[in-house]
């Protein structure tokens, strides 16, 4: 799988630090290509590449616009498993089984303009967690979240970047008259709701 | 929600130094001042510009000012002003004044700057010197620093090159506050961590200077923004090796947790492309290069003293509560050139 992280106009440590939540998931194979404005963050990517034993290239598309891809290759990951000792308990980290369900697209009830605030910065603050969900489920008001000009759309964009799946349903689009807006992920539909919901260990509803 | 919310604190400190290569580049080029009074200015590239006034007396002049590094606005005041400050003490002088330099915007909640301003007069008092005015400008972002004057008797101006072969070299902070802070700022430092560098970054060079003083020290200066090794780098000035112990560099423990995580800063790695050739490692860890990069807010003073009476200097530096260390003495061999070890 081919990951992206855009950290464009981010101060070090912003793109390692995003990097590495990309990598922290990433499977012999994969690789991640990481855009940044400026050659120092290119150095300390490389740098946390070269510690990783991870096969890097840099290109320089403009004077501020630069890329790094970073793969992970089975020598890195076999690297890594042998500098760390397994723990005697390993806690399962990654979220499985994760589904967040946006019924509406605002966030608790009262005023409505604070409720759309409210849910775009939920869904920001998404993208900012050590463990992200495996899905995101739009349905009913939530629908309107994932279409053109949505406030949330960068963010969701940004987290289907990471592997999230983005699933929104097709009735209500439809019904909002949206169909031909849907800017992320994919239309889905009652009964690959149903399936994610009763398959999910933990279903997350703000 | 177009209006973006001021952020108080986007990773300041000396961290947001110009790189010492721009830097030089841009220096090199000014017309050069000749004056027989100015014994130290730009050609030195030394903490402070002296200038001798009569024969007993010459004036210290520094400034300082840099983005906020903590969130909290009077924690802020008192690091900026502990290192406008320590210029002074670096150069082995007195503060006498001090001016406030402050960059603010329009739109924050005033008091903010009240306490970043308390934050910076208490350390001002604290240095003995007498808080005398200063100049504030609208700007986006946050800025706080000082501009200070002190003096010194023109004889006994600690240049921050005059090293000699065999002095031993003492750290009287302990290093890694820049990455602690870019660790906190990410979410990833523990509170025991940004504890030690707050204590660290405010606490004056003053008490370090004067217990050193009685040792007679050749050279002294303080380690900032272009780390460890940037700073002693100038102290050698292609005249002097020198020879570092890592295990010996006086740290916050978990500084070298966080260079493994890579929680790194773009100015450490400007100061590494400085140094390029310069620095010789060997059979080091990662974190530990790190460490010796990175670069510091309100650092310690780097000093170079005779070796016969280090380790009463030290107990006299280890009196004062922070971590301090002997990491390395000067050598007549491989001059220019700083050799790290185990």
């Amino acid at each position: 799988m081919q990951y992206q992280v855009n950290a464009m106009g981010k101060p070090c440590p912003i793109p390692v630090v995003e990097t590495k939540k990309v990598l922290a998931k990433m499977t012999a194979g994969d690789s991640v290509t990481v855009s940044v404005d400026n050659p120092i963050a290119v150095q300390n990517l490389l740098k946390m590449a070269g510690q990783k034993q991870l096969a890097a290239e840099s290109r320089t598309l403009a004077s501020d616009h630069y890329e790094v891809v970073l793969a992970l290759t089975e020598e890195s990951l076999a690297a890594a498993q042998a500098a760390e000792p397994a723990p005697a308990c390993i806690p399962d980290a990654r979220a499985k089984g994760t589904v967040v369900v946006l019924a509406s697209d605002e966030m608790g009830s009262g005023d409505p303009v604070l409720g759309k605030a409210l849910m775009k910065a939920f869904v920001y603050a998404l993208t900012e967690q050590d463990t992200l969900p495996d899905t995101i489920l739009l349905y009913n008001g939530g629908a309107k979240l994932s279409v053109e000009g949505a406030a949330t759309l960068a963010d969701l964009k940004l987290l289907e970047s990471q592997g999230v799946e983005i699933m929104t349903c097709g009735t209500c689009l439809n019904h909002y008259g949206l169909t031909e807006q849907l800017a992320v992920g994919s239309v889905t539909n009652m009964y690959a709701i149903a399936e994610k919901l009763m398959g999910a260990a933990r279903v997350i509803r703000p | 929600m177009n209006e973006q919310p001021i952020v108080f604190c986007k990773g300041g400190g000396c961290t947001a130094k110009l790189g010492p290569g721009a830097l030089a580049h841009v220096l090199d080029k000014l017309p050069p001042f000749t004056d027989p009074n100015l014994l130290v200015g730009f050609d030195h590239s030394d903490d402070a510009a002296v200038y001798r006034l009569t024969d007993d007396i010459a004036m210290v002049q520094t400034l300082d000012f840099f983005p906020p590094m903590v969130e909290d606005p009077y924690i802020f005041g008192q690091i900026a002003a502990a290192n406008a400050l320590s210029d002074i003490y670096a150069m082995g002088g007195t503060v006498k004044t001090a001016l406030n330099i402050v960059c603010f915007p329009e739109k924050m909640d005033l008091n903010i700057l009240g306490r970043i301003l308390q934050g910076g007069a208490e350390k001002v008092r604290e240095a003995g010197g007498v808080l005398a005015g200063g100049h504030s400008i609208a700007d986006s972002d946050v800025k706080y620093g000082l501009s200070v004057t002190g003096i010194i008797h023109p004889d006994k101006v600690l240049e921050n090159n005059a090293c000699c072969p065999d002095d031993v070299l003492i750290l009287t902070k302990p290093l890694g506050v820049g990455i602690v802070c870019t660790a906190d700022r990410v979410g990833q430092a523990s509170e025991e961590a940004m504890a030690a560098a707050i204590t660290s970054m405010t606490t004056l060079n003053k008490y370090a200077a004067e217990a050193l003083a009685p040792f007679a020290p050749h050279a002294c200066t303080d380690v900032t923004g272009f780390g460890l090794l940037g700073h002693l780098n100038k102290m050698l000035a292609s005249r002097c090796g020198a020879q570092l112990h890592w295990k010996a560099l006086p740290r916050i423990p978990e500084a070298l947790d966080y260079a493994d995580e890579f929680l790194l800063t773009a100015a450490a790695q400007r100061n590494r492309n400085h140094l390029e050739g310069k620095v010789e490692f060997q059979n080091i860890p990662f974190a530990a290069e790190e460490l010796l990069f990175d670069p510091q807010t309100s650092g310690g003073l780097l000093v170079s003293l005779p070796a016969d009476r280090a380790d009463e200097a030290l107990a006299a530096v280890q009196a004062l509560g922070l971590g301090c260390g002997i990491i390395g003495r000067v050598t007549r061999e491989h001059p220019g050139i700083i050799c790290v070890t185990e």
